[in-house]
């Protein structure tokens, strides 16, 4: 059977045994992916990203059930930490998703962060190229719980929505660089919590101090109660709006560009590497890294020379 | 290809208790596995929906509700409509001898697991049985 046809066809089966192997990675995940990127670039990528405990699954479950109430279909990649000691992970995003089960208008997949920092996993990328590939209208993508450091997200979506909760951290916090700087949205969920209003009082007096690039879109500040569906819709309506204003300002294409050159130096690096190991024995690799550990040959040099080998002796 | 293990662990029928299935699902974790936890209170249709999206290896299925001799061999023939013959189905809880025997022979459960079961058991069996199908 042909994977690509299948996942196109709407084969949902086909489109979860996609994903296992863009997961993987190698030269058959790298054919899919090259077959199927003509049909990508149609879907609205949205990353929704904030700190542990903002329980931003719940806030992404009801923004799927509010776009399939206008009969837009969603595909959801809710990505979890793996351990860095023993490779595997807890994926126990999907617990706040069931009321979506049984609906063929959504798709949810678990990933595991597979070692990769910055929230997403290294397959991210690919793994929503699939689902757009496969025809969802939205395409929502929920990070490792993140602190201040996990902007990944950013150059991945089109809109990006940061989650907060009232009382964490104080002015100090609000003006550190990263995360907040990445937002398009900004929402305070658990909003029936004391000091919410503060919280928001605090993120809009960040943005009004933050030197907003000219460009017009100023971050709008939402607050949500996600267990009850409160605040959503208004959240949904300014993701659109956010896309058109990428639209019609041109922006778009900028966002565009961002993403597929963020896109190409990934793959370069997974491919480069992966044809330099296949030029090298897996015996010299040990003694040249052995030569490393001795100090007789330095790591920059040595990785000149891998590369020369792998260039030369694949004859251009 | 090296990829881990992948395993769903759910809960179906309407006892709430999942403390087990919270010990197995941690102890495959430490074994390496990725483990998508789906919670209490799941039908076989959503079951087996999510190891179809989740594309597993293995779904393990707690259950202590006594009802195990309707929904478990349901989520075998739901199973089998969605052609997912290859998935291993381990289940645990309270289960005589006499339904294990026929949730094994008749409907194809790998293996069950009574309240004494350890865990290394129970992930030996898992990477023993998944080394043999990639």
């Amino acid at each position: 059977m042909d994977l690509a046809q299948a996942l196109l066809e709407g084969n949902r089966r086909a489109l979860a045994q996609a994903l296992t192997l863009v997961e993987t990675g190698g030269p058959q995940a790298r054919a899919l992916l090259g077959a199927l990127f003509v049909h990508t670039g149609r879907a609205h990528i949205i990353g929704v990203t904030g700190a542990p405990g903002a329980v931003n699954s719940t806030l992404v479950a009801a923004l799927a059930t509010h776009w399939r109430r206008t009969d837009r279909t969603v595909g959801i990649i809710a990505v979890d930490p793996t351990s860095p000691f023993t490779r595997g992970a807890i994926l126990g995003d999907r617990i706040r998703m069931q009321a979506l089960s049984g609906d063929p208008g959504v798709f949810i997949r678990s990933m595991a962060s597979r070692g990769r920092l910055g929230g997403i996993a290294r397959a991210t990328g690919d793994a929503v190229a699939l689902l757009d590939a496969a025809g969802f209208d939205l395409v929502l993508v929920e990070t490792v719980g993140a602190g201040q450091g996990e902007v990944e997200i950013a150059a991945a979506a089109h809109t990006t929505i940061v989650i907060e909760i009232p009382g964490a951290g104080d002015d100090i916090q609000a003006i550190k660089a990263g995360i907040l700087e990445i937002a398009d949205l900004l929402v305070v969920n658990k909003a029936d919590r004391d000091g919410a209003e503060r919280t928001v009082h605090q993120l809009r007096t960040m943005l009004s101090l933050a030197d907003l690039p000219s460009d017009g879109w100023t971050p709008p500040v939402l607050t949500a109660v996600a267990t009850r569906g409160e605040g959503i819709e208004a959240i949904a309506m300014a993701a659109e709006q956010h896309l058109r204003y990428l639209r019609e300002s041109g922006r778009f294409a900028g966002r565009e560009q961002e993403r597929a050159g963020r896109e190409l130096r990934l793959i370069l690096q997974e491919t480069a590497l992966e044809r330099v190991r296949a030029h090298v024995s897996s015996s010299d690799w040990d003694a040249l890294i052995a030569q490393i550990v001795a100090r007789t040959l330095d790591p920059y040099a040595a990785a000149d020379h891998l590369l020369e080998r792998a260039l030369t002796r694949s004859g251009g | 290809m090296d990829r881990p293990i992948r395993v769903l662990i759910a809960k179906p029928g309407l006892d709430g208790h999942d403390r087990g299935a919270k010990v197995i699902a941690r102890a495959l974790r430490d074994a390496g596995m990725e483990v998508i936890y789906t919670g209490i209170q799941q039908t076989p249709q959503m079951i087996v929906e999510a190891a179809l999206q989740e594309d597993v290896d293995v779904i393990g299925l707690s259950i202590l509700s006594g009802a195990h001799m309707t929904l478990l061999p349901h989520v075998m023939e739901l199973l089998r409509d969605h052609g997912m013959h290859d998935v291993l189905v381990v289940a645990g809880g309270i289960i005589s001898d006499d339904d294990a025997r026929i949730l094994k022979e008749q409907h194809g459960i790998a293996e069950v697991y009574g309240p004494g079961a350890s865990t290394h058991e129970i992930v030996r069996f898992i990477q023993e049985r998944c080394k043999t199908r990639t």
